[in-house]
């Protein structure tokens, strides 16, 4: 028992400081503030700016709008406007749709550039990583929207709100931790994903000027770089992994800490 | 009457905008009810999308062509998916073969052994594992277990390998399930109640017998289900099998050799397939098998739990 | 029966929830600017009833409410008004205080926005007047942007009362308020009570008998669903017409 459980640390340690220890090494202040220039795949200076940015501008808006959807969804999911029978239908689609693999929602996303004469994109990126990151942060919002009081729903529509402005000012903040947890944990899930974003972001040098630009990110850099056969070139790919296990890392932290900072007004 | 002082103080500038307030009501549910409608059909768009993308090559080729025939070259107009479904079977059944068990005595020990402190140490240490990138995971494995497999761990077995095979895939694929697998088994062990426990153990049962015959059965079917998610993640994943199973569509003849996948398949594909006829849509086919199976076990995985929820009452 | 008007008056009200038959032909009158005491055994209908009066009710799933609630001589259940004014004018105050998810002035001023475009020094105003009536200003003045999470369950409630006078209802529906408080804190609001029923009309669901001894001016007496007996404090409690009443005012049920 404790062997299993010490292969199942152990291969994280592994991970993590394998990591660490390639990736640190390699960085430099080069690599994180200039765009690859010629010849770059083949160990020639430069760095992953692009990509860096390229995540950003990708899981950030993706996270917002499946923030946004995903509000809407799981406070519909409430009694007060969806009937229960019909929400368990809801959550079990919900559900289905979290377990989809992202490279589907790649090739979906992909068919429908396709239908609308849209090229690789940095917009079509972000729909797939909405669409990847929406049942999650759905969910996690709906558990916790789901064990707001009753009573502090009657104790706002007795003041007078609408079912609308009681959602919206009083359940969203009442649950504001838990939705804070899933939107992060959405945002790390998306922002870590390559095989959605592979086809439809595509892969650019550039950082993204306009949303129909393609644009590379943290994942699909170092999909490229991985298999090199210039070692100083593999480094490149640690190191970018480096940066994004230190984002995805940072992002759970802040999580904690956010949720702890919202508690504050939770009524218990 | 109210009396005066309270009078005094009545609003003067009351304006009600019941109106615009209903109507802002009304937009908002109705919005609400609208994207709600959209999101939990998309399953179904995405089914419709892949199939109808699908029906060229069930044109051309026959489906037991597609499932049974052993060749692979797009090129020449050959679709046989054999080998690529087997390397699938073959990764995702060997990286839960090891996960499975492991995942099972990890979670056993921290729900029941480990102390609060250790508890509360190593399931934020799970939820990090779970939380790194797939691609990570990916340039691990090339990194570290590829060389390990061609140097040391096939030549054991007297094989020669590159390092880039089904076995590493697999070994990749069970450290990824680790997470998801403990996570759930620690979750419905803890929520077992502890009268149940204690009602085994005043009979006299050990710690250990009491695991196996009381927890471990009667949270079985939650971990089916962690198993069957667990299976929904490896079998669709994509980027850490592409970078380590060698991407070569030939049935392996043994564990050692390089195989593909069907996620891998298709990101592995993606560049050539707007080049060669049907190529396309074969590629749609692998993703609607995919996407298929991945719903049916997911579909029963759900089903299970909500069936133990409902026994628990949790 | 009385002479004081009728502020609220339902005429045949059945409340069926999960086919269960919770109230039946329910036949009341409350009469305005007076405490109204429903009592009974627990599980008798009394929260139900109170939350039919503004329409929170109907929020839950498999409920059927049939029969008229009249407030103000106009049927609840087929008014033109909106739900969010039958509700405007009912204050709640429930079981356990629930204030809103924010700072201990937001809680009164979130009614009070909604409502109205109010300029910030009047809002002010009219927050600090609410606090004020609820007596419990002065332990929050300087602490007034403070989450209202920390005040303490009887602080919590006065909160609530406060916030419901914000947006000036006639009628305070109370749900057994001092049930989770401690002593002192029940009589802090039995007291706020005692005052709020020279200016709004009172509705008390309470299950302490001798709380409605002190407080009611008038009683209705639920058993199983039904009304027993309904009439003043005086008669109801000394002089019971029914044996049920009887019994139970005596103690003999609960």
């Amino acid at each position: 028992m404790i062997s299993s459980l010490i292969i199942v640390i152990g291969s994280l340690v592994i991970i993590v400081g394998l990591i660490v220890f390639n990736g640190a090494s390699s960085i430099s202040l080069e690599m994180i503030t200039q765009t690859p220039s010629g010849g770059y795949y083949l160990g020639k200076g430069g760095g992953i700016l692009n990509a860096i940015l390229g995540s950003l501008f990708l899981a950030l808006p993706a996270t917002a709008f499946a923030y946004l959807i995903g509000l809407g969804i799981a406070l519909f999911l409430q009694r007060d406007f969806s009937h229960p029978k019909i929400s368990i239908f809801i959550r079990l689609s919900l559900d289905i749709l979290w377990g989809i693999p992202s490279i589907i929602y790649g090739i979906f996303c992909l068919m429908i550039m396709m239908l609308l004469g849209i090229g690789t994109s940095l917009i079509a990126g972000i729909v797939a990583l909405t669409l990847l990151e929406l049942p999650i942060i759905t969910r996690y919002m709906d558990e916790s929207i789901k064990m707001v009081p009753h009573g502090l729903k009657e104790g706002a529509y007795s003041l007078g709100s609408t079912r609308f402005e009681t959602a919206l000012k009083v359940v969203r903040k009442q649950a504001a931790p838990g939705i804070m947890a899933g939107v992060l944990l959405g945002l790390g899930r998306g922002i870590g994903d390559a095989a959605s974003i592979l086809f439809t972001a595509g892969f650019s040098d550039n950082i993204p000027e306009s949303i129909f630009d393609s644009t590379a990110s943290l994942p699909t850099m170092i999909y490229h770089l991985y298999s090199s056969p210039i070692p100083l070139v593999r480094e490149r790919a640690y190191a970018a992994a480096f940066i994004l296990l230190l984002i995805v890392f940072s992002i759970s932290i802040l999580s904690r800490y956010l949720s702890r900072k919202l508690t504050k007004h939770v009524i218990v | 009457m109210k009396d005066q002082s309270y009078d005094n103080n009545k609003l003067i500038d009351i304006k009600y905008d019941m109106n615009k307030r209903r109507i802002r009501d009304f937009i908002g549910i109705k919005l609400m009810q609208i994207i709600t409608i959209i999101v939990s059909t998309l399953f179904v768009l995405i089914f419709l999308i892949l199939f109808s993308k699908s029906i060229p090559i069930f044109e051309n080729v026959s489906l037991t062509d597609l499932l049974f025939s052993s060749l692979w070259n797009p090129e020449k107009g050959e679709f046989g998916l054999l080998p690529i479904i087997t390397g699938t079977i073959f990764v995702t059944g060997i990286s839960l073969f090891i996960a499975v068990p492991i995942s099972l005595l990890s979670a056993v020990y921290i729900s029941e052994y480990a102390h609060k402190k250790t508890r509360s140490f190593l399931r934020p240490f799970i939820d990090v594992l779970a939380g790194v990138p797939s691609v990570v995971y990916g340039l691990c494995a090339f990194l570290f277990l590829v060389p390990l497999v061609k140097d040391f761990i096939a030549p054991r077995f007297g094989i020669e390998s590159t390092g880039l095979c089904i076995f590493t895939a697999s070994i990749t694929l069970s450290v990824m399930v680790f997470p998801i697998i403990i996570s759930l088994c620690v979750e419905s062990f803890r929520s077992i109640p502890i009268e149940l426990k204690e009602a085994s153990l005043s009979v006299g049962a050990t710690k250990w017998e009491t695991i196996r015959k009381v927890i471990l059965r009667a949270s079985a079917p939650s971990v089916i289900t962690a198993v069957l998610l667990g299976f929904g993640r490896a079998f669709g994943e994509t980027i850490a099998v592409n970078m380590v199973v060698g991407g070569i569509p030939k049935i392996p003849s043994t564990l050692f050799h390089p195989g593909q996948t069907l996620a891998s398949l298709i990101a592995s594909a993606y560049g050539e397939m707007m080049s060669i006829p049907l190529y396309e849509s074969a590629l749609m086919f692998v993703a609607l098998i995919l996407f298929v199976v991945v719903l049916i076990f997911n579909l029963l995985g759900i089903i299970l739990l909500r069936k133990v929820k409902r026994r628990w009452n949790y | 029966m009385f002479n004081e008007s009728v502020k609220i008056e339902t005429s045949n009200l059945n409340v069926y929830y999960h086919k269960n038959h919770v109230l039946r032909d329910i036949n009341v009158r409350i009469p305005a600017k007076k405490l109204t005491a429903i009592i009974g055994p627990s599980g008798c209908g009394k929260t139900t009833l109170l939350k039919t009066f503004n329409r929170l009710l109907e929020i839950r799933d498999n409920v059927k409410i049939s029969g008229e609630v009249i407030v103000d001589g106009e049927n609840i259940f087929s008014s033109k008004k909106d739900v969010s004014d039958i509700r405007k004018n009912m204050g709640l105050l429930s079981q356990k205080p629930y204030p809103l998810p924010m700072s201990i002035y937001d809680n009164v001023a979130y009614g009070l926005k909604i409502h109205n475009h109010i300029k910030s020094e009047e809002l002010y105003e009219r927050v600090k007047h609410c606090l004020d009536e609820a007596g419990i200003w002065k332990e929050v003045k300087d602490r007034l942007h403070d989450p209202a999470s920390g005040l303490s369950l009887g602080q919590q409630q006065r909160l609530c009362l406060a916030r419901a006078l914000s947006v000036e209802p006639e009628i305070f529906l109370c749900d057994e308020p001092t049930s989770a408080l401690d002593p002192i804190a029940a009589q802090q609001i039995e007291r706020l009570l005692d005052k709020l029923k020279n200016n709004f009309t009172v509705i008390l669901v309470t299950h302490t008998l001798r709380q409605a001894k002190r407080l009611a001016d008038y009683v209705i007496f639920l058993y199983f669903g039904k009304v027993v007996e309904q009439g003043s404090a005086d008669e109801l409690f000394n002089n019971p017409r029914n044996s049920e009443t009887k019994a139970y005012v005596e103690g003999d049920i609960s």
